[in-house]
């Protein structure tokens, strides 16, 4: 669905890093997590396209006029990388967006009562708050959220409050371990009693050593994905990603947008 | 609105092809029709082309294959495409559904593959015109080599023209030195009508890893910085043939779709715009019909080629 969004507040909450919260149709409600917007963030032509962003959180709030009925938000977590996103960080609240979404195809929560591992590298949290928000309800779910230096670690207290178990790793040991997050998801792969659940969210290469871990234990894993994409519906084939038998002569690519941004990792084709 | 406000006359014929109005969606930004049954009411706008269509699926170019620069984008996509098996299996299904006419996009690699792509969409009964795709900057073979070089472009055309009675669009490349010489190779061929303009082709570089942006390396240009270049050439070219023409390039709005018309563009395709709003075509569609009853313009096919020099 395509909507004017207001937006209710938009904050830095870690260097180079922002949160915002804005008005959604009721319609929003069913968003799924995993699933993604894409806001054009000005209506002149430079820039041009829409930017997508990860769906961090749905909920609702009440206006500040007296009698007003309680609306339906949502929130995306981003990070300031070019000339759309510095664009969207000079925005107030009041101001108005052109939303489309939910778009996309969001996690599979999977079973109830096995341990859920979500990981998350840098603004990779953004998709996963609204998961873990959906996991706890009916089982045990560790984060393990990684990022160069502290700065790139987000919004962990929320995490914490939802009774979410947290790991942290720096590549600068500025914040928690020192070294890269997949360490410290081995480690608890390591002491695993039962099934569990993976999910992450993150730089490729995170992403792409999460996939091999997952494989190499036969462990159920669903990773998100980003791509450059211009339209979000399937139609610009910008944003595909390989499937697991795809080469030239078979092609199987998949549209991030549309069959992502969440896949089985199984499903992709991965580096060696 | 006053009461003397007038509904005008919307529709055009393009080659034998009736429209309802002028607004078609360009090749390669509308998918198959159904992605976009969501935001646009498809019995709306004038016509739909398919994403370019070949013999046998394809994969198309490696990723990164989009970026945006200022007024527009770069896309090598490379004409990957589910193959016309997969088109008949799984796409007729819903455009027979929708009554909009449709217009099956579609390039090969040789002259036989064009004439072969030809004779089979000629047999689908719901299609209601061909456009043939020799102006892709993206694949290596195909596409451009037929699209900048005007005896293979008149052969190519002329293998189509014997294997398909529908009408035939031809969609030419900006990427040359003379369009109208191009324009004239495909009217002496026997297509049934030009479009116009293809992509440019572009680059854009990443200083810092001092690597091109796009996996292929160059790209076509769209969008609304291509605008002027579009208009120029729909211009020169509509005043060179006889043959109806398509204005793409850039258009963003009725206004923009209106200027073509007047440099002598029977109808247009919106392209870019339907990426940023899905709802573009219908609502240029609309923005039109609403121009011509508040400047009184009874028919819109008066608007074509009214350009006053």
């Amino acid at each position: 669905m395509q909507f004017t969004s207001m937006i209710l507040s938009n904050a830095e909450v870690s260097p180079g890093y922002w949160r915002m919260r804005m008005t959604a149709p009721p319609e929003f409600a069913s968003a799924v997590p995993g699933q993604f917007v894409m806001v054009r963030v000005s209506g002149a032509i430079d820039p041009l396209l829409r930017r997508p962003f990860g769906i961090f959180d749905v909920g609702s709030y009440t206006p500040q006029q007296s009698g007003a009925a309680i609306q339906p938000c949502f929130e995306m977590l981003y990070r300031v990388v070019g000339k759309g996103t510095a664009l969207l960080a000079t925005l107030h609240a009041n101001d108005l967006l052109d939303v489309l979404g939910p778009l996309g195809t969001g996690f599979t929560l999977g079973e109830a009562n096995e341990e859920k591992l979500i990981v998350g590298g840098g603004v990779g949290l953004a998709p996963l708050y609204l998961l873990a928000k959906e996991l706890v309800k009916a089982s045990k779910v560790r984060l393990f959220a990684g990022g160069r230096t502290r700065d790139d670690i987000l919004c962990i207290t929320e995490f914490e409050r939802l009774g979410v178990e947290c790991y942290t790793a720096t590549e600068d040991g500025s914040l928690g371990e020192c070294g890269l997050v997949t360490e410290a998801l081995v480690r608890r792969l390591d002491q695993l009693q039962g099934r569990a659940t993976i999910f992450a969210c993150g730089p490729h290469g995170m992403l792409n050593a999460v996939a091999g871990i997952a494989a190499g234990r036969n462990i159920p894993c669903q990773v998100s994905l980003e791509g450059y994409m211009a339209c979000g519906v399937g139609a610009c084939l910008g944003c595909v990603a390989p499937g697991r038998t795809h080469s030239a002569e078979t092609p199987d690519f998949r549209c991030v947008c549309t069959e992502g941004p969440v896949f089985e990792a199984g499903e992709l084709k991965w580096r060696d | 609105m006053d009461s003397t406000a007038i509904t005008p006359d919307m529709t055009v014929n393009l080659a034998g092809i009736p429209l309802r109005n002028p607004v078609m969606t360009a090749s390669g930004t509308f998918g198959y029709g159904e992605e976009f049954a969501e935001y646009v009411d498809l019995e709306s706008i004038g016509a739909m082309v398919t994403k370019g269509l070949s013999l046998k699926a394809r994969a198309g170019n490696p990723t990164p294959r989009i970026v945006e620069t200022p007024g527009g984008m770069l896309n090598a996509i490379g004409l990957q495409n589910v193959g016309i098996d997969a088109f008949i299996a799984k796409k007729i299904p819903f455009l027979r559904t929708v009554d909009t006419p449709v217009i099956a996009n579609f390039f090969g690699a040789t002259i036989d593959e064009y004439a072969e792509m030809a004779r089979r969409l000629d047999q689908i009964p719901e299609l209601a015109g061909l456009e043939v795709n020799i102006s892709c900057p993206n694949v290596k073979q195909g596409g451009i080599v037929f699209g900048t070089d005007p005896a293979c472009a008149f052969d190519v055309i002329s293998a189509c023209r014997k294997a398909t009675g529908k009408p035939l669009i031809v969609k030419l490349s900006p990427n040359v030195t003379d369009v109208v010489v191009m324009a004239k190779a495909c009217q002496d061929a026997g297509a049934d009508a030009l479009s116009l303009i293809n992509t440019l082709t572009g680059m854009a570089i990443d200083l810092n890893r001092r690597r091109p942006i796009l996996a292929n390396i160059t790209g076509g240009f769209s969008g609304p910085a291509i605008k002027p270049i579009a208009l120029r050439m729909v211009w020169q070219v509509a005043r060179a043939v006889k043959l109806p023409i398509i204005g793409i390039g850039g258009i963003m709005n009725a206004t923009d779709a209106l200027e073509f018309m007047l440099a002598g563009a029977t109808a247009v395709q919106v392209g870019t715009a339907s990426f940023i709003n899905p709802g573009a075509a219908q609502q240029i569609a609309a923005d039109m019909e609403a121009w011509l009853s508040a400047h009184a313009v009874a028919d819109i096919k008066s608007l074509i080629g009214a350009l006053e020099t």
